[in-house]
């Protein structure tokens, strides 16, 4: 896999933007590397949340399945509030705050990033 | 442990005008040979959970690309 | 309803500018096999599936709109800036002058999706028998596209999506076990 955050840098390169102006865009995800990373670790928690969950659904009676199960939607729900404190909402229709102004509609999409 | 890939060996006829490719694969995951999961199974840690397409090693296929192999 | 969650399931990267790939992979986005044909297939049968396994299609439904997701996110970034030309060369030629870049449910050789793909007989055994038959369907088209490329990280995506089929498949199979089963289900290990 590419390095995170390297699509960033090569269009910088392309674009030929002033170093200040483009260096100093934390604000935006694709060019801030803990995003990539807070990301992939959000993506990892809730793979393990799909996986259990298919298991359960087959297998209703396994209480240490649902026992992690639980523990685990407890850390993502802690993970996913700090990422949308940094980089706004995941979810549509009420289940994230947001600034002003509207931050859903904002990029990045996730085919973009 | 159950073979991920079974290899098997056509017939090769005198008016093939292909060069013949001896040796023939087919997957064989394994999911064919667990009728249900038993409870427990050895998980690996969220990440690589995330990069192998599931939580349990026992249930890990790989698959190799063919492109530039000749076959 | 669903709420829709602005991340992928899986971080899919592509390293080349490959409209070919592109026009390959149009087969798991509205291909027979394909991941709106699983997802449809899926969430329609849950209605009259036995209530034990009404969970299980309709997760697996779900995770399959993911995974066309990813699939078009594939697709997308596999042409997201391909000249013309290059569509034209590499095989997209009719594709453009019908969508230009856009992205359009048909397989790989053109043929638009038909709801002709997915089958609700009503039979739950023959439902999920068609369940499990399209997720070995759909590993092989992957396996078929992962051959087909050079591109290690776009063959990783691809390889995410097998194994997810294979995990689907198991669980179709557990789903036919605890019809079989007139008892408690948690004997049958």
């Amino acid at each position: 896999m590419a390095p995170y955050g390297q699509p960033c840098t090569a269009r910088m390169n392309l674009s030929g933007e002033k170093d200040g102006e483009s260096m100093s865009a934390p604000e935006k995800p694709v060019c801030d590397p803990q995003y990539y990373e807070l990301l992939e670790k959000l993506q990892s928690l809730d793979f393990v949340l799909v996986e259990l969950n298919l298991y359960l659904d087959t297998h209703p009676d396994d209480l240490q399945a649902i026992q992690q199960f639980n523990i685990l939607t407890q850390e993502r729900t802690q993970l996913a509030e700090h990422f949308q404190r940094l980089y706004g909402p995941l979810q549509n229709f009420g289940r994230a705050y947001s600034k002003y102004p509207w931050q859903w509609s904002e990029s990045p999409w996730p085919w973009q990033v | 442990m159950h073979p991920q890939e079974i290899a098997w060996y056509p017939f090769i006829g005198p008016c093939d005008p292909c060069p013949p490719i001896t040796c023939k694969t087919y997957s064989t995951p394994p999911h064919l040979f667990m009728q249900f999961q038993p409870p427990n199974m050895p998980q690996f840690s969220p990440r690589e959970a995330l990069f192998h397409g599931t939580l349990w090693p026992a249930l890990y296929s790989p698959y190799e690309s063919k492109w530039g192999k000749g076959r | 309803m669903w709420v829709y969650e602005k991340k992928l399931q899986y971080p899919v990267r592509v390293s080349k500018c490959d409209p070919r790939m592109a026009k390959y992979l149009l087969e798991q986005y509205g291909g027979a096999d394909g991941e709106l044909s699983a997802a449809l297939r899926y969430l329609n049968q849950r209605y009259t599936i036995p209530d034990k396994v009404i969970g299980l299609l309709n997760d697996i439904g779900t995770e399959e709109f993911a995974h066309l997701e990813m699939i078009a996110t594939m697709i997308y970034k596999l042409t997201k800036d391909a000249t013309v030309e290059q569509m034209d060369a590499q095989g997209l030629g009719e594709y453009y002058v019908a969508h230009d870049h856009a992205l359009f449910y048909q397989n790989a050789a053109g043929v638009p999706w038909t709801a002709a793909y997915i089958q609700a007989k009503g039979d739950p055994i023959a439902d999920l028998y068609e369940d499990i038959a399209a997720e070995e369907k759909a590993r092989a088209t992957y396996q078929w596209l992962i051959d087909m490329t050079d591109d290690v990280d776009l063959q990783d995506g691809l390889k995410f999506l097998r194994e997810r089929e294979i995990i689907h498949s198991l669980r179709f199979r557990e789903a036919v076990e605890i019809l079989k089963d007139e008892r408690d289900n948690k004997k049958i290990f």
